[in-house]
Parts: structure tokens; C-alpha cells; sequence
């Protein structure tokens, strides 16, 4: 049967900066199918669709609609034009309900009546097979209904091209087999219907044919009926690049922080972590790969004591069994507690008793390495603030994603964001500056970043000496171990190879390293082994040096058997 | 409540049908002066609750007052010297006011809307300019003191007008032609933001305008209209209050607190327009209670427990406010992007 062609795109191309989000891709939809576009994370799927539907203009190229070149240049365009999307993050306004969000900047001839627009609601759920309560208000809507009233809101408009951006990503098996069914009925109905993802199953259920991008430009366009999960998945992830990052072997790893069990509900009451198990090592970068938003966030706040778990446990080990005291990071106060505790002995195995002693001896004892620990540290962080890890005396660093949002704020200078670490050591409620100072200094000497000195606010930095400025800081407290979520995000070539040797630097010097990642290149030249996590859950731990790319894609993208649908 | 504001619309009416046809008690007239006070709270805050329901908390409100009753005070006077009918004079009167003010307004959306000024610095900035700037105004314009005691018909109008003549024997004639253009103008935008398009356009602009843009609002125009129609109203408030409730050359240097009053007042009122007729009926009371229970003979009173009174309609609000929050319904809380600006790149 011929179909009859919807939507054309001939050498799409879209830069943003030095960033080449798309280049020359071609892309076709019929009338009466669901086209699936398939590509990794930062592939520009999404800018692509965001071309169609308004949200960017293209650089070069020419969109091509029922025949007739197409300018569009806001969403109201792409509504003439008869193209809806369909946001991954959905744009209604809390408040209103759900038809008051239909009409929403509709400008019909007709007199604004809400039972006029509810009984037109109820011919559109009733034509292909929706459940939704007109005058439900959104703030007491499921995200599955929430996204039913977004489509029905583009058909409400008319339009004969869909777009779904990432439509399943939050959803519930049952609802996604209800999500699905009614697209059918949409595509039987004549209308166009693309489904950005990255889950191949649902690629395979669903769609007519599948389109794959990677790194912005398209790769093949096939039947889905022609086609299977490893072919797929190998256009999708491309061949290994290689970086040349200098990776050395782990000097005697010992267990860091073994996380066992761990749940987390979030605020919503979403498992967001399912029953989470892995060890973290001394002297290795652990990689954690998997697709954005399956958890990584919430499992490295989760160690860092933001988020409360739900069960399980985090136990940090520090072994100093036999390891020398130092006066560094211990005070004499504690010390002395530390001894009566019995936690401390001599070279012969002896404990050590500081009793009738005065500070003087032990302070001697002490710096001549006459006192070694004799007990190791385990200590459950589960349920612990950050800052009463802190005061325990466990140093964690934390690289948020979020640079400027949680790692460091915007309008203070270098000198400051230092202190937001050491606030609380001056004396009396006065602040020290002069050590931060002098650290602000020494950062931004060794690593190079480019300022005009330690007093301009965080902000006005570029992105990549943002992040040196945090991974610095981070680092500067001597952490045993670092997590760094996405550092090189939006990072040049340069930086980024600067973030990689800083984290490299602390591997060496025995920290243990949790790297979450988007690009499976550099995960695989850098870290020594990847944990994969999908949905919250862990799919897989591989060695870094062994595993290939398409092992990883296959790991990040398996979805559970649909069990709970059956339940 | 809808049902609500015209219950409370036909309740004005038979009070002042009431007290029309009876003898006036001290008590009525202590009633009857409150409302007609709280006129300026009516226009002061169906105003800002525009303004807020575009998301811009605008903080000049006192200041647009007072621009706006310097503003028609000019014109007004203007036209007496060159002879105007009463007709004329009372519509330029209101004409200058409105214009006045929304010069202020289109200043403070200029600041914020297109410059993305800081709203709540922006506001206070043009609370204090438009303070000073009228009582400049107001000093320049010559203005007798007998235009504002009814020697001249046009003026007169202003609160005698529509009952001019026939009902002169009641305290009827203190509400004047501008205290029923308040309770229209409450009532009709309470219409025109809950039961038309323009109105949940511009609730949605306020509440989420990143969405609004997504579904094809043009967000800056309504934020300017918005504040611009908004600014309008409040200002009418300081016309109604020099030539309507006081009548006093001298009334337009206590208007800034009143300003703040119907700032107070859009939170009793949960931002819903209607709703002011009635906060403003009790504000009213809750305001001029403090000088009428002094005068009562058998409640003994001083300095002290007078001040304490006057504190009674902030209390109020407060109290208000604690109930909303603790009760936490979501429709009864400010417009979610309240005091945001809106930038469409910024994602």
C-alpha cells in the first residue's frame, strides 16, 4: 500500500555555540504510522522533534509539510500546521482542570463555556478509548493522566503529527500497554504518530518503523519487522572511540562503601531505588552507567546522607587497622577518647593508655608514630545528615550535577564557595578567611582556571572552570570517597580531560572514585569497573576493561519483563 | 462565590435602603461612613489582585493612589477653570486618574516585564516616587478648598450624583457615583478572570507562563495589560478618596497607608475580586472602629487602647493568612510565578 507522505525533513542542521546538535538529517513520516526515533542520551533526538514542533529554528535545511515547505517558528506555527507535542516534562498549569488546560490560549469564535468544551473532551476520549475526568484538577491527576490530558490536548487542536517525548519514562507497565493501545487507535485513525526513546522492547511492540540518530546525525532508517534488539542497539551505540585516557590498575583495593539492599521512595512515593547492592574499592573509579533519570542522582544523594532511604544499608570502612594516628585530623580531645575507648595501640600490639600523661607526651607519642588504630571503622551512613558524617569524621565529596545549583552558588566568589566546606572552623563566630583564601588560590593555580582573580562570583566563570572550581574544592578535603554525577557535562574537550586526570589523581592517592556518566566512551576508558543501572535497579556490574559498548547499551536498555503487568 | 459577592451586593443596597428610610442611630452612620470608606479599598486591591494574577506582585500600589488622586485632582481642577459641564468634569476627573496611574503602571512594567527588574524593589521605588511626585502635583494645583465642599456642581457630583437632588435628607448621599463604579469594577473582573478566556489566559500567565507561552499566550502583553489595567483601578482609589470620601484638599497625605491596606487586603480576599467588597466592608469597619468606640460613652478608652484598635485590621490579615496556609487549599494560595520574572530561553 503506498502511504501517503505527512512531514518531510531534507539536511536538518542546528548548532548550538561550538555544539552540533544536528547535522544534515533527513527524516520522513507517512500518513497512519508510528515512527520510533531511537538514539542515545545527548544524540539530539530531541532538539530534532523540537525543530518540528517550534521550540528552535533550524540552522540550514527545510522542513517539508503535505507537500508545501513549512516555516515554523513558535508552537503556534507548528499548530497550523497540524503538529503537536507531546513534553517529556509536561507543560499544564497545576491549578486549572484538565479542560481549562485544553483551551488554554484557544482563541475559537465560539463563547468560552466549560460544558461546551467538556462534552467536546468527552467525543475526543470516547474516539479512541482515553479515561479522563474533564473537570479533574491536575494537581490531583497521576502522571499517567497528566499525560493524558497533554495529548488530548494536541487533538483537541487538531493536529495529524504526534510527538511523544519519551511518553513511557513515567509510567507504569499497565499504563504503558493503555499508553500503546491508544496510539494504535491514533495511527488506524490516519494520524502520524513519532515516539522519541531509548527503550528497545517498547521500540519493537509498538512502532512501523524506526529511525536511529547518534551524535546528532541519522544513521538508518528501517521496518521495525525487519529488524531485532542487537542490530539496533548496535547502530545505536556506534563503534568504540578511542580517547586515551591514562588508566592505571588499582593498588590493593579494600572494600570503601558497600551499599547493600538500599530502597528509595521519593518525594512522590516512587521507587526510585530498587534494592540497590554494590562495593566501592579503595584506589578504582566505579562507573556508574545508565539512562538519564534511572536513579543515579538519588543513589549518590542517598550516600551523601540528602536523601533518606527507605531499607538497607551504607556502610562506609575505613580500615586504619595498624596505620599510624595523626594529629591532622584528630583532635587531642578526641584522642584521649579514642584511647580510653581502647581503639589505640603500640607497635606491639599493646593498647595505649594516655592516662597521667600530659599533652605534651602525647602530642610527642603521637607525631613520632608511637600510636597506631587497632580497630577498624565501619559505620552505617544510612540515616545520617551530611553533617553528621562530617563531624564523625568520614570525609565524602559530593560533585552534584547541578553545578551551580547544589555544588556552589552563583553570586559569591571563589574565596567563599571555599567556605561553604569550612564555615564552621573560625573561632567565636567569626569567619577564617585567610584559609580558603590561600586554597582559592592554590586551585585556581593548579588547575588552571581561567579568572581574573578569587573575587569574581562563580558565575560569571565559564562552565568548565565552574566545575574545576567544585571538583577542586571537593578534593582539597582529602575525601575518601568522591562522587562525581556527570562532571564533564557540557565541558569542552580540554576540561574535560582535566576533570578525568583530577579524578584519575585521586584513584591514585587511594580514594574510592563513583563516576556517573552519559558517554559509554569515556566510562569505558576511564573506570575500572561499570555498574549499570536501568529504572532504579541494578541491571549489571562489568569490568571496564573487558566489556564492550554494545554489552552496556544491551545492560542500560533491558527493561524488566513486563511481571507487574501480569500481576 | 460568585453568589457570594452579589449577596453581599444586594446587602449594601437594602443597608442603605435601610438607612434611608430610618432615622439614622450612631451606629448606622458608624456603618454606613465604614463602607463607603472601604470604596478605596475595593479599587485599591481588585487592582493589584490583576496585577498578581499576571504573577507581578506590584508593591507601588500606594503610590499609584496617591498618583492616581493627584492625577484627577489636576484635571478636575483644570476643568473647573475652563468651565466644564458636572458631566465632564466628573469623567475627565476619572479620565486624569486613570491615565495618571497607568503611566506609573506601564513604568513598573516596563522594569519588570521587559527589564526583569527585581518586582519588590521596583515597587517600593514607585511607592515612594509617586508619594512625592503628587504631593508635588498636588501643591502646583492651586486647588480651593471650596471645590471640594460642593460649591460647584461638578464636584458635587462626585458624591451626590446619581442622587443629587431629591435624596438629600439621608446618609444615602455619601455613597456617591464612585463608590457603585467600585463594587461594578470588583464584580466584573471577578467575571472577567474566572468565567472568560482573557481570564484563565491570564490566570495561567500567572500561574506557570513558561506553559502559557508553550500554548500560544503572548505573555508579555498580558502581563502589561494586566498591570497597566490593574495600576488603573488602584488609582481610582485615590480620586474616590480626596473627592468622594473626604473631600478634603488636604486627604491626599493619607493615602499612602490605605495603599498598603488594599495591598493586605488582596490576601483576605484570596485573590478573588469579588471577595474585596466584602474584606473591604470589614477593613472598613475594622479601620473607623478605632475613633467610634472613643466616642461612645459607656466603653472608656485612652491613647493606648486606641492605637491597639487601630492595629485590628492587620491583625486581621495575619490571623488570615495562617488560617489560609494551615488550611493550605491550593486555589486560595497567591499565583504560583508570584514575583518571578519570565524569560522564555531560560530552561
Amino acid at each position: 500500500m503506498e502511504k501517503e507522505l505527512a512531514l518531510q525533513m531534507r539536511g536538518i542542521t542546528k548548532r548550538f555555540g561550538p555544539v552540533v546538535a544536528n547535522h544534515n538529517v533527513d527524516l520522513d513520516v507517512y500518513r497512519g504510522e508510528i515512527l520510533a526515533i531511537l538514539g542515545e542520551n545527548g544524540c539530539g533526538k530531541t532538539t530534532l522533534m523540537n525543530m518540528i514542533s517550534g521550540i528552535y529554528y533550524p540552522d540550514e535545511g527545510q522542513i517539508i509539510i503535505g507537500g508545501k515547505e513549512a516555516v515554523i517558528r513558535s508552537p503556534k506555527d507548528a499548530f497550523a500546521h497540524g503538529i503537536g507535542m507531546i513534553h517529556q516534562h509536561f507543560k499544564l498549569v497545576d491549578l486549572f482542570t484538565a479542560a481549562e488546560n485544553i483551551v488554554l490560549g484557544l482563541n475559537e469564535k465560539e463563547r468560552y463555556s466549560l460544558k461546551s468544551v467538556n462534552s467536546k473532551v468527552a467525543q475526543i476520549t470516547e474516539r479512541y478509548g482515553f479515561r479522563l475526568d474533564p473537570a479533574k484538577k491536575i494537581y490531583d491527576m497521576s502522571v499517567s493522566e497528566k499525560q493524558t490530558v497533554e495529548i488530548i490536548k494536541v487533538l483537541y487542536r487538531e493536529a495529524d503529527i504526534l510527538i511523544l517525548d519519551e511518553p513511557t519514562a513515567v509510567l507504569t507497565p499497565q499504563e504503558i500497554t493503555r499508553l500503546f493501545e491508544v496510539l494504535r487507535r491514533m495511527r488506524d485513525d490516519g494520524k502520524s504518530i513519532i515516539i522519541i526513546t531509548h527503550k528497545l522492547n517498547e521500540v519493537l511492540e509498538v512502532s512501523d518503523r524506526v529511525t536511529i540518530l547518534r551524535r546528532g546525525e541519522h544513521i538508518a532508517t528501517v521496518n521495525t519487522a525487519d529488524t531485532c534488539e542487537a542490530e539496533l542497539t548496535e547502530m545505536m551505540v556506534g563503534k568504540k572511540v578511542s580517547l586515551n585516557i591514562d588508566r592505571t590498575m588499582p593498588v590493593n583495593p579494600v572494600p570503601r562503601l558497600e551499599v547493600k539492599g538500599l530502597n528509595l521512595y521519593n518525594r512522590e512515593g516512587i521507587h526510585v531505588l530498587k534494592d540497590i547492592t554494590f562495593t566501592a574499592n579503595s584506589g578504582e573509579i566505579l562507573g556508574i552507567a545508565g539512562i538519564a533519570g534511572s536513579g543515579q542522582r538519588e543513589l549518590l544523594e542517598a550516600i551523601y546522607g540528602l536523601q533518606p532511604a527507605e531499607s538497607g544499608t551504607i556502610l562506609f570502612n575505613d580500615p586504619k587497622k595498624g596505620q599510624p594516628v595523626s594529629l591532622d585530623r584528630t583532635s587531642l580531645l578526641q584522642l584521649k577518647k579514642l584511647a580510653a575507648d581502647g581503639a589505640l595501640q603500640d607497635a606491639d600490639m599493646n593498647p595505649v593508655s594516655f592516662k597521667n600523661m600530659d599533652s605534651k607526651t602525647i602530642r610527642k607519642q603521637v607525631e613520632n608514630g608511637n600510636v597506631l588504630y587497632r580497630e577498624d571503622e565501619v559505620v552505617n551512613l544510612r540515616e545520617k545528615t551530611p553533617l553528621q558524617i562530617r563531624q564523625m569524621g568520614i570525609n565524602l565529596s559530593f560533585v552534584p550535577e547541578d553545578r551551580l545549583g547544589m555544588g556552589l552558588i552563583g553570586n559569591m566568589n571563589i574565596t567563599d564557595n571555599m567556605m561553604l566546606r569550612s564555615y564552621r572552623s573560625g573561632r567565636a563566630g567569626f569567619l577564617n578567611r585567610r584559609n580558603p583564601k590561600t586554597q582559592a588560590e592554590q586551585i585556581i593555580k593548579e588547575l588552571e582556571v581561567a579568572t581574573t582573580g578569587t573575587t569574581i562570583p562563580v558565575r560569571r566563570l565559564s562552565g568548565g572552570n565552574v566545575q574545576k572550581v567544585l571538583v577542586g574544592r571537593e578534593i582539597a578535603c582529602a575525601p575518601k570517597v568522591l562522587m562525581a554525577a556527570y562532571p564533564v557535562r557540557g565541558l569542552d574537550i580540554n576540561s574535560s580531560y582535566t576533570i578525568y586526570n583530577l579524578l584519575n589523581r585521586q584513584k591514585e592517592d587511594g580514594v574510592a572514585v563513583i563516576f556517573v556518566g552519559e558517554d559509554l566512551d569515556v566510562l569505558l576508558e576511564l573506570c575500572d569497573r561499570i555498574m549499570v543501572i536501568n529504572s532504579g535497579a541494578v541491571t549489571g556490574i562489568v569490568d571496564a576493561r573487558s566489556a564492550t559498548k554494545e554489552e552496556i547499551g544491551l545492560l542500560m536498555t533491558k527493561t524488566e519483563e513486563r511481571k507487574e503487568a501480569a500481576q | 462565590m460568585k453568589k457570594l459577592g452579589i449577596g453581599f451586593f444586594l446587602g449594601f443596597l437594602i443597608a442603605g435602603i435601610l438607612c434611608m428610610l430610618f432615622d439614622m442611630t450612631s451606629w448606622m452612620g458608624f456603618i454606613v461612613d465604614s463602607l463607603a470608606f472601604g470604596a478605596v479599598f475595593v479599587y485599591g486591591s481588585t487592582g493589584e489582585i490583576l496585577t498578581e494574577k499576571a504573577g507581578h506582585l506590584n508593591l507601588g500600589v500606594p503610590g499609584i493612589m496617591c498618583m492616581g488622586g493627584a492625577g484627577g485632582c489636576y484635571v478636575i481642577n483644570e476643568a473647573v477653570k475652563s468651565g466644564a459641564s458636572p458631566m465632564m468634569i466628573v469623567i475627565l476627573g476619572i479620565l486624569g486618574a486613570l491615565v495618571a496611574s497607568m503611566l506609573c503602571g506601564l513604568l513598573y512594567s516596563f522594569i519588570t516585564v521587559t527589564l526583569r527588574g527585581n518586582q519588590n524593589v521596583t515597587g517600593l521605588a514607585l511607592t515612594i516616587f509617586g508619594v512625592g511626585l503628587s504631593k508635588v502635583i498636588m501643591s502646583l494645583s492651586t486647588v480651593s478648598s471650596e471645590l471640594y465642599l460642593g460649591a460647584n456642581d461638578g464636584p458635587k457630583m462626585f458624591f451626590r450624583w446619581p442622587f443629587d437632588q431629591p435624596l438629600t435628607f439621608t446618609q444615602l448621599t455619601r455613597f456617591g457615583v464612585m463608590f457603585f463604579l467600585a463594587i461594578a469594577i470588583a464584580m466584573a473582573a471577578g467575571w472577567v478572570l474566572f468565567r472568560t478566556r482573557v481570564g484563565l489566559n491570564l490566570r495561567a500567565v500567572g500561574e506557570n507562563p513558561a506553559t502559557a507561552d508553550a500554548a500560544g499566550i503572548n505573555v508579555t502583553r498580558y502581563k502589561y495589560l494586566a498591570t497597566c489595567i490593574g495600576s488603573g483601578i488602584s488609582g481610582l482609589g485615590g480620586l474616590y478618596y480626596i473627592m468622594d470620601y473626604m473631600q478634603s484638599p488636604e486627604a491626599y497625605k493619607t493615602i499612602e497607608a490605605l495603599g498598603w491596606m488594599s495591598v493586605a487586603l488582596v490576601i483576605f480576599a484570596l485573590w478573588r475580586p469579588p471577595l474585596t467588597i466584602v474584606g473591604s466592608a470589614v477593613f472598613g469597619i475594622l479601620f473607623s472602629c478605632s475613633d467610634f468606640i472613643s466616642h461612645l460613652e459607656w466603653i472608656q478608652t485612652n491613647m493606648i487602647t486606641k492605637y491597639l484598635l487601630q492595629m485590628l485590621p492587620y491583625a486581621v490579615t495575619i490571623l488570615v493568612l495562617i488560617i489560609t496556609s494551615i488550611k493550605g487549599k491550593k486555589e486560595n494560595q497567591p499565583p504560583a510565578s508570584l514575583g518571578l520574572s519570565y524569560f522564555r530561553e531560560e530552561r
